[in-house]
C-alpha cells in the first residue's frame, strides 16, 4: 500500500473525530439556543474569544472520553507493530490484519506504538486528573484562604507564613522529592492525601452546617446522611491496602487509586492551593467591607455562614476565571512530571512522557514529540481563552 | 479665537447623544438645547441617570468609543466643536473649556507631583517655560487658597485631603484661565462643611476671572446659591429652563413642581406637610413612554394628547427664556394646593428604652502600618462621653460630618464591636461589652440596622425573598417555612414592594427598592430599635422622599425607636424628635429638633447650618464659612475638638478652648451645649435661617 | 526602611531553615538512603550491607543531629566504622581525624561533598550558578523589554486591532510551556527533518562559548513562557490605568495621545506588573530547569536534576538554600520597588 498523503491524512483523521464534532455540535446548539437563561455559562456565547476557547477545551473533553471508551483510536495505545518504529505519519501497516486500521495516521514512535492512538489515549489521562486535582486544591485554598482573610490577625499571618513556605519552594525540587518511588515507599504521599482530601468534607460539612444552622430538625439529618457518604468516599480514597495508609477491609473499598497517581494528583493539589489560598484570602479581605457582610453581623450570624454565603459566592467571578486558568496551569505541571519521568508509568500515554521519549529523536524524527506538544499546547490555549472570556463576560455589568 | 466674541460662550442646540452597546442603543440625550452666556452660570439639575454627565462629555467631544453625537450641534464661542479635528479640539480642552469632577482624588494622577500636574497646562497651550508655570501654579493655588502653596506643589495627591484635592482640581481648571468651566457635582464627595466653602470658591472665581460656567448637580439647594440661570433635565431631556427666580417660584413644570415637592424645606415637618415621593420609577433609556416622557408619573396626565406625539419645547410667555416641555403648562392651576394628604399626628414618645452613659470607645492603631515597629500604637478616640436617652417611638438624630465617629457608635450598639469604658443600657440591661456572639437571639432581633450604600446593603448573589426568610430564619420567627414565606411576604406588603419581587435578584431592583428589602430585613424579628445609618443619602431626590416616609410610617405602626444618622441638616429637620452633633467623637449639642435649630447653637451647629443648601427662594441664610478642613481623628486638637476651625475662639477668654475640653453644659429644658462661651455670648446669636415674610 | 528590611531578613531566614529542614527530611528518608547506599556501594548489597555502610558513614544518626551537623551547630561526628576505618563528616580526603575541625557546616563555609560528582558542593553550585546567571541574564534581557513593550502596546488601546493579535499572541506563549516550545523549536529551527538549520539543537557548547547560534533557542524558550505571562499582566495593569479618571483629567486637559501614555499612564501601570516579573524568578527556575534538561546546558538546573535523581542529598541541599534565597530575595526587592514606584506607600 502506498503511504497517505496530507491530505487524505486530514481526511481520515476528521472523519475519526466524528463523535466528538457531533457532541461538539450538539453542545453548542444548545447553549447557543438557551443562552440567555443559563446565566453566566450562557453569557460566554456571547464572546468569540470564550467560544473557540470552550470549543477547544471541549474538543478535548470529548475526545478524551471516548477516547476512553475506544471510539476514536485506531490502536492499542501501548502494543507495537514490528515495522512500524518511528514511521512517518500516513504509513501502512506492514501486514494489516482483519478488523485492524491499515494505517498509522500521525506515524509511529520509537516503540512502534501508533502516534495518534496515544495522543487521544494521553488526553483521558489529562481530563481525568487536572480538573479534579485543581478542584481539590481550590477546596483546600478556599477553606484556608476565606478565614485567613475574614480574622485577619495570627491566624492570617501564621497560614500566610505556611503559604509562602510552599510558593518559595521550587516546584521541580518539591517534585523530584515527592515523587520519586522511594518516597511512595515510605507511605508519605498516603499521608498528604489523608490530610488534604479531608477538606472537602470540612468544607462541606461546615458549608451546610452554617446554612441550616437555625433548624436543627433538618441539619442533623442532612449533616449524617452527607458526612457518612463522604466519608466513605475519602476512607476509600485514602485507603489501599498493602500501603502504609489502610484503615478500611478491601470489600469496603470502593476503589483503589494506583500510588504513581495517588501521588501525582497529592503534589498538584499541594503546589497548587498556595496559590488559590492566596487568592481566596484577599478577595476575602475585600468583600468582608462590604455592608451585607455587616448586615449579616448585626443579624448574628456565625462567621463561618458569613464566610461561605455571603462572601464565596460573591467571590465567584474571578475564583472560576481563576479555575480554568489552573486547569491550564495544571495540565502543563503534568506535562513537567512526564517530561522528567516522574509519577506516572514509562508507558503510560500521558502528553507529558511522550514529548520526553520523543525529544530524544528530535532532530530526525519530529512527529512522535510534535504531535503530544501541539495537542498540550491547544487544550491549555482553549483554557486560557476560555478564562479571557469569562473575566471579560463577568467584568461587563 | 477672538477675543473680541461676544455671542453666547457655549450655544448648544437640539443635542442628540447615543450609546451603542451591543444589546442596543441607549439613547442618553435627546434634543437638548442650552445657551450659556459670558459670565454666566448655568444650573444643570437632575436625577442620576438622567443624561447630565453625558451632555457635559458630549461638550467635551469624550464620550469614549460607543458615545456619539447623532444630532444637533455644539458651538463654542460660535464655532462648531463638532467640525473639529483632534488637534482643534487637544487646544480648546483645558485651555478654553475645562472640567472639574466629582470624584477629586481619583481625578490626579496617584504617581505625579500636584505642581508637575498643574505646570503642564500652560506649558502645553501656551509654551511657558517651566519657570513661568511653576510661577503661574503657585499663584492659583494661592487663589483657591491653600494654605503653603509651595509645600502643596512639592506633594503627591494621596498626601492631602478630600477638600484639598478638589481645590488643586479647580486650580488645574483656572491655571489657563478658561472662558468655560463645566463642573460635574464637584462637591458630592464633599462634607457639608467643605462642600459650603469649596462652592463659596468656586462662585468666587467665576467671579474674579469672569468665567462661564456649566455647573451640574443633583442637589437643588446647590444650583440657587450658584448659579444664574437653571435646566431641569428628566430622563435624556431638558424639561425646562429659566432664570433661578422664574424656575424656582414660577415653576411650569410639573416635573420641577414634583421635585420641590419631595425636599424638606424648613418650615416643613413630618406631620404637618409630609413630603412627597413621585410615584412609579425613573424610565430606563430604552424604555421610555411614547409621547411625554414623565407622562406615567406626571399627576397631570391626559390620556390621548400627552402621549400621543413628541412634546416640544415652548416658550413661556412673558418671562425672560422661560421654556418648558409640557403641552399642559398653561392649564394646570400651578398655585393648587396639596390636598390630598392626610396630616397624621404626632406619636407620643414612651418610655427609656436605650440609654447611653458615657460611652467611650477608643481604637489602638499601629501608627504605620507598613514599617511601624511593634507596640508604636496611636490611640484614637472614636467616640468620647456619649450620654443619651432615647424613649420608645421616638426619632433621635445623631449629625456629624464624616469621621465624626458616628459609625463607630452604631458599631458599639449593635455589638460589633465592645465599648472602652461607659455603658449601654436596653431595656435597663447592660450591653456595652457583650459582642453580638453573645447576645440573645431576641436582643439582636431587638437592635437591628439599615445601612447607606443600597447597592451594598444585599448580598448580590442571593434572591431577594430567600435573604428576608433567612433573617427570620436567624430570629427564630415561624416554625415551618411555609410561615416565614408568608411572613416574608407580608414584610413586602409593609415596605411597599410587590410580592413577586421575592424571586428577584438584587441586581433586578433600582435602589430605592433595594433600600426598601434592607427596611424589611431590618424588621423581620419586630425590630424596637432601628439604627438607619445614612439611610437616604445615596438615593435619588424624588426616592428619597418616598424611602423616609415609609421608615416613618413603619416607626409610627411599630413604636420604633428610631437613631437616624444623618450629615443632611434638612432631612433631620424634617424628620427627628431629638437631634444630637457630633464633632470628631464627641457630642457637641443635644436637644429636641427646635432648641437645635434655633439659637443659641453651639459655634459647630450654627456652621453646619449655614452650610447645608436650601432650595427655597424665601430663605435668607446666614453665611458663615469654615476654614480648613476637619481634623484627622489620629490626632485631635487640643483642649475643644472644634477650636481649629471655630469662629467664636476668640471670644473666650485666656485661651481657655486650646487648652480644656468644655464641659457639657446644660440649658433650658434639657438642651445641652458643649462650649466655653458665656450664657451672655451664647443668648446674643442669631438666627442662620430665616424665611422671607411672603 | 533599615528595620523593614531586618524584618524581612528575619522571616526570610526562618523560612530559608523551615524548608532546608524539609529537604533534608524527605532527602534522609530511609529509602532515599538505602537507594544511596546502593549507587554509591553496589546494588547487590543486602539489607545488613546497606545499614551497615550507612551506620559507617553517619547516616543512622537522628535527623536533628544531623541537620545540626549539616547547619554547623553540632560538630561534625566522628564514626570508628565496622571495618575499623575511622570516618568523619569534617575529614576530608587526605586528613587525619585529628587535623579535621570539629564543625563543619554551612555555618563554617562548608557546604559538604556532592556524592555524585565528587567534589566540593560550594564549588560545584557556584560555577553552575555562574552558567545559569549567563542565561538568565540573556532572558531578562530578552523578556522584560519585550514584554513591556507587549503589554503596553496592547493595553493602551484596548480592544483595538493591535491589542487583540497583541492579546492573542500573549495568550498563545503563556499557554506553551517550555517543554512544548522548545520541542517546537527545535523542531522547526534545528532539526534535519525540516532542514531550516538556522540554530543548534543543543547548548552544551554554550558553556564554554556562547554564540547566537548555539544560545538563542534556549533564551527564547525560558523567554517566550514569562513574556506572554508579564504582557497579559501589563497589558491589564495599562489598561486599567487607561479607564481612569486622571487619564480623563490628562486627556481634557489637552495632553497628546502620546504624552499620555508616557507621562501619565506608565508608571502607574508598571506598578502591578513588577511585583510579577519578580515573582517571576521562581518560575523561571522551572523553566531553567526543563531548558537546561532539553538543551543540555549543565547549569543550575541542570545539575538540580543530577542531585535530585541520585539523591546526592547535600548537593540537593545546597541546591535548595540557593534557590530559595533567590526566591526569598526576589520578594524582597519586589518589596521595596513597590514601595518605590507607588507614592502612595510611603516610607518613614
Ligand atoms: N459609556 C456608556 N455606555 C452605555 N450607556 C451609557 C454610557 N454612559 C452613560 N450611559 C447611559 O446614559 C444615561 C445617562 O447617563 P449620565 O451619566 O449622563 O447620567 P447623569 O445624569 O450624569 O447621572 P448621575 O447623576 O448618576 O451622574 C444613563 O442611562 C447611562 O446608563
Ligand atoms: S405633557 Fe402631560 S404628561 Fe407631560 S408633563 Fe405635561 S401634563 Fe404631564
Ligand atoms: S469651646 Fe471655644 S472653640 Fe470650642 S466651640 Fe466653644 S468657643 Fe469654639
Ligand atoms: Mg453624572
Amino acid at each position: 500500500m502506498e503511504p497517505l498523503s496530507w491530505f487524505e491524512i486530514i481526511t481520515r483523521v476528521l472523519w475519526q473525530f466524528i463523535p466528538v464534532w457531533i457532541a461538539l455540535i450538539a453542545v453548542f446548539v444548545v447553549s447557543i439556543r438557551y443562552k440567555r437563561r443559563l446565566g453566566l455559562y450562557g453569557k460566554l456565547f456571547d464572546s468569540t474569544i470564550g467560544m473557540i476557547g470552550f470549543a477547544l477545551v471541549m474538543f478535548w473533553v470529548f475526545t478524551g472520553i471516548f477516547g476512553a471508551m475506544d471510539l476514536i483510536v485506531t490502536h492499542d495505545a501501548l502494543s507495537q507493530v514490528s515495522g512500524m518504529k518511528n514511521e512517518p505519519p500516513g504509513t501502512p501497516l506492514m501486514r494489516a490484519e482483519d478488523g485492524q486500521y491499515p494505517y498509522y495516521l500521525f506515524g509511529g514512535d520509537n516503540l512502534a506504538r501508533d502516534v495518534f492512538s496515544r495522543m487521544i489515549k494521553g488526553a483521558w489521562v489529562v481530563v481525568q486528573i487536572a480538573p479534579l486535582a485543581t478542584i481539590f486544591a481550590f477546596m483546600v485554598g478556599i477553606t484556608l484562604g476565606l478565614p485567613a482573610g475574614f480574622y485577619g490577625g495570627r491566624l492570617d499571618t501564621f497560614l500566610s507564613f505556611l503559604a509562602n513556605l510552599i510558593l518559595a519552594f521550587p516546584v521541580i525540587l518539591l517534585f523530584y522529592l515527592l515523587v520519586t518511588p522511594e518516597i511512595v515507599a515510605t507511605g508519605i504521599p498516603n499521608y498528604m492525601a489523608v490530610v488534604l482530601f479531608i477538606f472537602p468534607i470540612v468544607f462541606i460539612a461546615v458549608l451546610l452546617n452554617s446554612r441550616y444552622r437555625t433548624q436543627p430538625r433538618i441539619r442533623t439529618p442532612l449533616l449524617i446522611g452527607v458526612l457518612g457518604i463522604l466519608g466513605w468516599l475519602y476512607l476509600s480514597l485514602i485507603s489501599e491496602s498493602g500501603s502504609k495508609v489502610s484503615v478500611i477491609p478491601d470489600f469496603l473499598d470502593l476503589f483503589n487509586v494506583p500510588g504513581g497517581i495517588l501521588v501525582v494528583f497529592v503534589s498538584v493539589v499541594f503546589v497548587n492551593s498556595p496559590t488559590v489560598f492566596r487568592i481566596v484570602r484577599g478577595l476575602a479581605l475585600d468583600i468582608k467591607t462590604r455592608d451585607y457582610v455587616a448586615a449579616a453581623q448585626t443579624r448574628g450570624e456565625g462567621a463561618w455562614y458569613i464566610m461561605l454565603w455571603e462572601i464565596l459566592p460573591n467571590a465567584r467571578g474571578p475564583l472560576i476565571v481563576d479555575l480554568c486558568l489552573r486547569i491550564g496551569y495544571t495540565t502543563i505541571l503534568l506535562g513537567t512530571l512526564g517530561f522528567f519521568g516522574l509519577g506516572l508509568p514509562p508507558e503510560s500515554p500521558d502528553w507529558g512522557t511522550t514529548i520526553n521519549d520523543g525529544r530524544r529523536l528530535l532532530q530526525i524524527y519530529l512527529h512522535p514529540a510534535l504531535v503530544p506538544a501541539l495537542s498540550l499546547l491547544s487544550m491549555v490555549l482553549g483554557l486560557n481563552l476560555l478564562a479571557d472570556g469569562l473575566r471579560e463576560e463577568t467584568l461587563r455589568d | 479665537m477672538t477675543d473680541s466674541y461676544d455671542g453666547p460662550i457655549l450655544e448648544i442646540e437640539s443635542l442628540s447623544i447615543s450609546f451603542f452597546t451591543r444589546l442596543r442603543d441607549i439613547p442618553a440625550v435627546m434634543d437638548f438645547s442650552v445657551k450659556v452666556m459670558p459670565g454666566e452660570a448655568v444650573g444643570l439639575v437632575g436625577e442620576s441617570g438622567c443624561g447630565k454627565s453625558t451632555v457635559a462629555l458630549g461638550v467635551m467631544r469624550d464620550l469614549g468609543k460607543n458615545g456619539h453625537i447623532v444630532g444637533g450641534s455644539i458651538k463654542f464661542k460660535g464655532q462648531d466643536l463638532g467640525a473639529m479635528s483632534q488637534d482643534q479640539l487637544r487646544s480648546i480642552r483645558g485651555s478654553e473649556i475645562a472640567m472639574i469632577y466629582q470624584e477629586p482624588m481619583a481625578s490626579l494622577n496617584p504617581a505625579m507631583k500636584v505642581g508637575k500636574q498643574l505646570m503642564e497646562v500652560p506649558m502645553i497651550h501656551r509654551g511657558s517655560s517651566e519657570k513661568e508655570a511653576h510661577a503661574r501654579a503657585l499663584q492659583v493655588v494661592k487663589d483657591v487658597k491653600l494654605p503653603d502653596p509651595k509645600r502643596i506643589l512639592d506633594a503627591y495627591p494621596h498626601q492631602l485631603s478630600g477638600g484639598q484635592q478638589q481645590r488643586i482640581v479647580i486650580a488645574m481648571a483656572l491655571m489657563a484661565e478658561p472662558s468655560l468651566l463645566i463642573l460635574d457635582e464637584p462637591t458630592t464627595a464633599l462634607d457639608v462643611t467643605v462642600e459650603a466653602s469649596v462652592v463659596d470658591l468656586v462662585k468666587e472665581l467665576g467671579k474674579k476671572y469672569g468665567t462661564s460656567m456649566l455647573f451640574i448637580s443633583h442637589n437643588l439647594g446647590l444650583v440657587l446659591e450658584t448659579c444664574d440661570r437653571i435646566c431641569v433635565m428628566y430622563s435624556g431631556e431638558a424639561v425646562e429652563r429659566g432664570s433661578i427666580t422664574d424656575v424656582f417660584d414660577e415653576m411650569k413644570h410639573p416635573y420641577t413642581q414634583a421635585l420641590f415637592r419631595s425636599i424638606p424645606l424648613p418650615g416643613a415637618d413630618k406631620n404637618a406637610r409630609p413630603l412627597r415621593a413621585i410615584p412609579g420609577n425613573f424610565p430606563l433609556p430604552h424604555e421610555r413612554p411614547p409621547g411625554c416622557n414623565f407622562g406615567p408619573r406626571c399627576d397631570y396626565f391626559e390620556a390621548g394628547r400627552c402621549d400621543a406625539t413628541e412634546i416640544p419645547m415652548t416658550d413661556v410667555p412673558g418671562q425672560d427664556r422661560h421654556a418648558t416641555r409640557c403641552l399642559r403648562f398653561q392649564e394646570i392651576d400651578w398655585h393648587a394646593p396639596l390636598g390630598t394628604d392626610v396630616q397624621t399626628t404626632r406619636s407620643e414618645p414612651g418610655d427609656v428604652v436605650l440609654k447611653m452613659d458615657n460611652l467611650k470607645k477608643y481604637y489602638e492603631v499601629a501608627a504605620n502600618a507598613l514599617f511601624g515597629k511593634r507596640g508604636d500604637t496611636k490611640v484614637v478616640k472614636a467616640n468620647e462621653t456619649l450620654s443619651f436617652e432615647a424613649r420608645e417611638s421616638e426619632t433621635l438624630a445623631i449629625v456629624g460630618e464624616s469621621g465624626c465617629g458616628k459609625s463607630t457608635f452604631a458599631k458599639v450598639l449593635m455589638g460589633l464591636e465592645t465599648a472602652t469604658d461607659g455603658q449601654i443600657l436596653l431595656d435597663n440591661r447592660n450591653i456595652e461589652s457583650t459582642s453580638i456572639q453573645d447576645r440573645a437571639t431576641q436582643t439582636i432581633a431587638d437592635v437591628q440596622m439599615v445601612f447607606q450604600n443600597p447597592f451594598d446593603t444585599l448580598n448580590p448573589s442571593m434572591g431577594v425573598g430567600r435573604q428576608i426568610i433567612r433573617a427570620l430564619e436567624v430570629f427564630g420567627i415561624g416554625n415551618s417555612e411555609g410561615e416565614r414565606r408568608q411572613r416574608m411576604l407580608e414584610l413586602l406588603d409593609l415596605v411597599k414592594l410587590p410580592r413577586e419581587f421575592a424571586e428577584r435578584m438584587p441586581r433586578q431592583l433600582s435602589g430605592g427598592q433595594k433600600q426598601r428589602v434592607g427596611i424589611a430585613r431590618a424588621f423581620a424579628g419586630n425590630a424596637r430599635i432601628v439604627v438607619a445609618d445614612e439611610p437616604v443619602s445615596a438615593l435619588d431626590v424624588s426616592v428619597q422622599a418616598a424611602v423616609t416616609d415609609l421608615l416613618m410610617e413603619i416607626q409610627r405602626e411599630q413604636k420604633t425607636t428610631l437613631l437616624f444618622i444623618s450629615h443632611d441638616l434638612s432631612i433631620v429637620r424634617y424628620l427627628s424628635d431629638r437631634v444630637l452633633v457630633m464633632y470628631l467623637g464627641h457630642v457637641v449639642e443635644l436637644g429636641t429638633t427646635e432648641q437645635v435649630f434655633a439659637p443659641p447653637y453651639h459655634p459647630y451647629t450654627e456652621a453646619l447650618l449655614s452650610a447645608v443648601p436650601i432650595a427655597d427662594t424665601r430663605v435668607q441664610k446666614r453665611h458663615i464659612v469654615l476654614e480648613g478642613d476637619i481634623p484627622s481623628a489620629m490626632d485631635p486638637p487640643s483642649g475643644c475638638p472644634f477650636q481649629t476651625r471655630c469662629r467664636w475662639k476668640s471670644r473666650v477668654p485666656g485661651h481657655l478652648c486650646e487648652q480644656e475640653v468644655p464641659p457639657m453644659r446644660q440649658m433650658e429644658n434639657g438642651h445641652q451645649i458643649k462650649c466655653h462661651l458665656s450664657d451672655r455670648e451664647l443668648a446674643e446669636m442669631e438666627p442662620v435661617i430665616q424665611i422671607a415674610a411672603e | 526602611m533599615g528595620l523593614f528590611i531586618l524584618r524581612r531578613a528575619g522571616v526570610m531566614l526562618i523560612t530559608a531553615l523551615c524548608l532546608t529542614f524539609i529537604v533534608f527530611f524527605l532527602a534522609n528518608l530511609y529509602p532515599n538512603l538505602e537507594k544511596l547506599a546502593k549507587t554509591q556501594g553496589n546494588f547487590r548489597m543486602s539489607e545488613e550491607e546497606v545499614a551497615t555502610w550507612l551506620g559507617n558513614r553517619g547516616y543512622t544518626q537522628p535527623l536533628f543531629v544531623k541537620y545540626g551537623e549539616w547547619l554547623g551547630v553540632v560538630p561534625g561526628a566522628v564514626i570508628e566504622g565496622t571495618d575499623g576505618q575511622i570516618r568523619g563528616r569534617c575529614i576530608r580526603d587526605g586528613m587525619t581525624p585529628q587535623e579535621a575541625p570539629d564543625y563543619c557546616g554551612i555555618l563554617q563555609g562548608d557546604w559538604g561533598t556532592s556524592t555524585v560528582f565528587q567534589d566540593n558542593v560550594g564549588g560545584i553550585i557556584s560555577t553552575r550558578l555562574g552558567l545559569t546567571g549567563k542565561l538568565m541574564f540573556w532572558v531578562m534581557v530578552l523578556m522584560v523589554p519585550s514584554a513591556l513593550l507587549l503589554g503596553v502596546l496592547a493595553g493602551m488601546r484596548e480592544g483595538s486591532r493591535t491589542d487583540r493579535t497583541l492579546s492573542t499572541v500573549a495568550i498563545t506563549t503563556t499557554a506553551t510551556p517550555e517543554y512544548v516550545s522548545g520541542v517546537i523549536l527545535i523542531a522547526v529551527f534545528a532539526s534535519s527533518a525540516v532542514g531550516l538549520k538556522w540554530f543548534k539543537g543543543t547548548a552544551t557548547s554554550a558553556m564554554e562559548n556562547a554564540t547566537f547560534e548555539n544560545f538563542f533557542l534556549p533564551v527564547l524558550t525560558i523567554s517566550l513562557y514569562g513574556m506572554g505571562y508579564i504582557a497579559r499582566m501589563t497589558r491589564a495593569s495599562m489598561a486599567e490605568v487607561m479607564t481612569a479618571q486622571y487619564i480623563r483629567t490628562a486627556r481634557l486637559k489637552g495632553v497628546s495621545f502620546p504624552n499620555i501614555v508616557v507621562k501619565h499612564a506608565l508608571r502607574n501601570a508598571l506598578i502591578a506588573p513588577f511585583t510579577v516579573i519578580m515573582l517571576q524568578f521562581p518560575w523561571l527556575l522551572n523553566g531553567v530547569v526543563i531548558v537546561e534538561t532539553l538543551f543540555n546546558y549543565k547549569g543550575f538546573g541542570w545539575t538540580l536534576v543530577a542531585a535530585a535523581s541520585n539523591n546526592d542529598i547535600e548537593l540537593l541541599l545546597g541546591v535548595s538554600v540557593v534557590s530559595v534565597f533567590v526566591v526569598l530575595v526576589t520578594q524582597l526587592i519586589s518589596d521595596i520597588g513597590y514601595v518605590y514606584l507607588n507614592p502612595r506607600i510611603s516610607v518613614s
